[in-house]
């Protein structure tokens, strides 16, 4: 009993280390500086707003856009409210029950764009985190290594960066359909989307990770667990990635608005998330498809989320880069 | 100088290399070609001459030999989607895509840098303080909706710019220009600010950062001292010293104006290289799509190689350090 007492006094339970943790951040220089800087705030706030409603959007959504019986075609071609819509001579008023208006199938816009989020920001998200995993782990034991693995693992790097990434990821996704029948290429669309987007962002996690390392690699730390005869794979993992970490959130905050645009992009190009679960890159190309007949809405809208989610987590992005980085306090 | 030389053709032959097998794996290992080519009634005679015509009973190595010689020939065999002979069809939109990237270039040297010029000269004047606004606008816009809000404003709400196709070509025997008549630049002109904004904003930007740093060196304040005109230190000394570094982004900017043009073809249905490549990835259309591949790899390796070889030859530091740095 006497052990177990002195066990918890040691090292106290979880709730308290995550109390303690958010103490510290509360008072520490990276929140200070988030404090100061009223952009980033409302920047945050922007991007919290929207991930809450990609989140509920099942439950926030006016309409189920995705469930096709509860379209109804007689709502077709509402405007949104405030505006009237000139249908060849037929002058369309609003109707409440549409706030952004409504498409040629009358599916409600503003429901479909809070899907759309859910679907762009999934996709980003699961990207992203495929791109830093996978680009962590090389660029560590590229740095660690060293040798032979890093020159091949760094030419690779070399040789992805001279194509733009919408390229990479254009040509994963056509090299997939040449691989498979039309029917399971339509299956994985989603997986493939995100092995297409991780693949075309992996390098940046990697080049910035292995410098690191290098730093790392010959600091007396390091040098002591080798010493001692543990594995190098554990000390890559429990001794040098936590001190290599710092950099990564920031890459991928950064790229997690580039995996948002790419996903937009290639769904724009209709070759990105299938025609079942429209993203806003989807919706903005269907919108297009009816710009001439005077349909406005149905472009801009999503376009606008687009960019201000964009614009949010890249605003973020920048702030986080400022206020880790040492150099510039 | 020597090793550089050879170093960078080193890694600019396996970057072919690569892109070679990528292409010939796709080429030869998706789908039946025979298939493909003659559909589903053909007798099993017909399938086995047009088996050895093709050369697929040859060895693999054997087969990837000859696609490479035919692809450095030009000869990158049938589109599956309209059956002509994939050189045909680069021939055909390789023009369009040019112009539209080459017109896009010249617009964002010729808006970037005298706006990166003022904005960098006057860093507090209002006019700066909008440019700057409107480039991070630009940078925050994907392509695709700055197409589509072009489309919106100057061709449907004011009828001002026709929004899709190319037209006003002149046929000059081996190219067909659109930049001769002044239909050919109505169409031209949207989809090429299009592609030019963003590497217009980057440009702007680079500018800037290069101006103001410049103005802080040594040689500058001496001019200053010397008593040289505002005009003089600007333009003949300060401007010369940002442009080395343009020059360089621009040719590595020219390779993402080529991909970037897949978009800015896709939404004002330009008929260029992009859009073929994108209907050939859509349709499975493999000897298109292997060939652009190849294309592409062969453009940007020969952009990289020369911006490369140029910033060496421009830059004489940087001979200095290969010289002293032969170690690392």
């Amino acid at each position: 009993m006497a052990l177990d007492s002195q066990e918890i006094r040691v090292s106290p339970g979880l709730g308290a280390r995550i109390l303690d943790g958010g103490r510290r951040f509360l008072d520490g220089d990276v929140f200070h500086s988030f404090r100061r800087s009223p952009l980033t705030m409302f920047a945050a706030g922007v991007t919290l707003v929207l991930f809450l409603v990609a989140l509920l959007a099942p439950w926030l959504a006016p309409y189920d856009t995705l469930n096709l019986s509860s379209i109804n075609l007689m709502d077709a071609r509402y405007p949104p409210i405030g505006s009237t819509f000139d249908d060849n001579g037929f002058i369309v008023e609003a109707d409440p029950r549409f706030l952004l208006g409504t498409d040629e199938q009358g599916r409600d816009l503003l429901s479909a764009i809070m899907f759309g989020l859910r679907i762009s920001l999934g996709v980003g998200f699961a990207s992203v985190i495929l791109a830093a995993v996978f680009g962590t782990l090389l660029g560590l034991v590229s740095g660690y290594v060293g040798g032979k693995i890093d020159s091949v693992i760094m030419r690779v790097a070399d040789i992805q960066l001279t194509f733009p990434a919408i390229l990479i990821a254009l040509l994963i996704d056509g090299v997939s359909r040449g691989f498979m029948d039309a029917e399971t290429h339509q299956a994985f669309k989603l997986p493939i989307l995100v092995l297409a987007i991780a693949a075309s962002q992996w390098v940046n996690f990697a080049r910035t990770v292995r410098g690191s390392t290098l730093v790392e690699k010959n600091k007396e730390y390091v040098q002591a667990a080798r010493v001692i005869g543990i594995r190098p794979a554990l000390i890559m993992l429990r001794h040098v990635l936590p001190n290599v970490m710092g950099p990564v959130l920031v890459i991928a905050t950064l790229t997690l608005a580039i995996a948002i645009l790419t996903e937009a992009t290639l769904s724009f190009l209709g070759v990105g998330v299938p025609p079942t679960e429209p993203s806003l890159g989807t919706l903005i190309r269907l919108g297009q498809g009816v710009l001439f007949s005077g349909m406005w809405w149905l472009t801009i809208f999503p376009s606008l989320v687009l960019v201000i989610l964009v614009l949010a987590v890249n605003l973020l992005g920048d702030w986080l880069r400022d206020a880790l980085n040492p150099r510039l306090r | 100088m020597f090793a550089f030389i050879v170093q960078r053709l080193f890694q600019a032959i396996l970057v072919m290399l690569v892109v070679g097998i990528i292409s010939f794996a796709l080429f030869r290992f998706t789908g039946d070609p025979v298939n493909n080519m003659l559909g589903p009634e053909a007798t099993i005679e017909q399938r086995e001459a047009l088996r050895e015509r093709l050369g697929l009973n040859d060895s693999v190595p054997v087969q990837f030999i000859n696609f490479i010689g035919n692809a450095a020939k030009g000869e990158f065999g049938l589109s599956y989607r309209v059956g002509k002979p994939v050189e045909e069809l680069i021939a055909t939109t390789l023009p369009a895509t040019i112009e539209l990237v080459f017109v896009s270039a010249l617009m964002a040297l010729l808006i970037g840098v005298p706006m990166g010029v003022y904005t960098g000269l006057k860093r507090h004047a209002a006019l700066s303080r909008v440019f700057l606004t409107v480039s991070l606008i630009g940078i925050s816009l994907p392509t695709f909706v700055i197409g589509i809000l072009m489309i919106l404003i100057f061709g449907v709400w004011l009828g001002w710019l026709p929004t899709f196709g190319r037209q006003g070509v002149v046929d000059l025997g081996v190219w067909q220009t659109g930049l001769l008549t002044l239909q050919g630049w109505s169409h031209l002109i949207m989809p090429a600010f299009t592609l030019a904004l963003f590497q217009l904003t980057l440009i702007m930007r680079l500018v800037r950062a290069e101006m103001l740093e410049v103005q802080r060196t040594d040689y500058i304040k001496f001019a200053k001292a010397r008593g040289l005109r505002n005009r003089a230190i600007n333009y003949g000394h300060a401007l010369k010293n940002t442009l080395v570094p343009v020059i360089t982004i621009m040719g590595l900017q020219v390779g993402s104006l080529l991909a970037f043009s897949i978009i800015t073809e896709t939404v004002f249905a330009w008929p260029g290289m992009g859009r073929l490549f994108l209907q050939a990835i859509q349709f499975v259309d493999i000897p298109v799509m292997s060939s652009y591949l190849m294309l592409m790899a062969f453009f940007f390796v020969m952009i990289n190689l020369t911006v490369d070889l140029l910033y060496y030859a421009v830059d004489p530091r940087l001979r200095a350090e290969t010289l002293g740095g032969a170690a690392h």
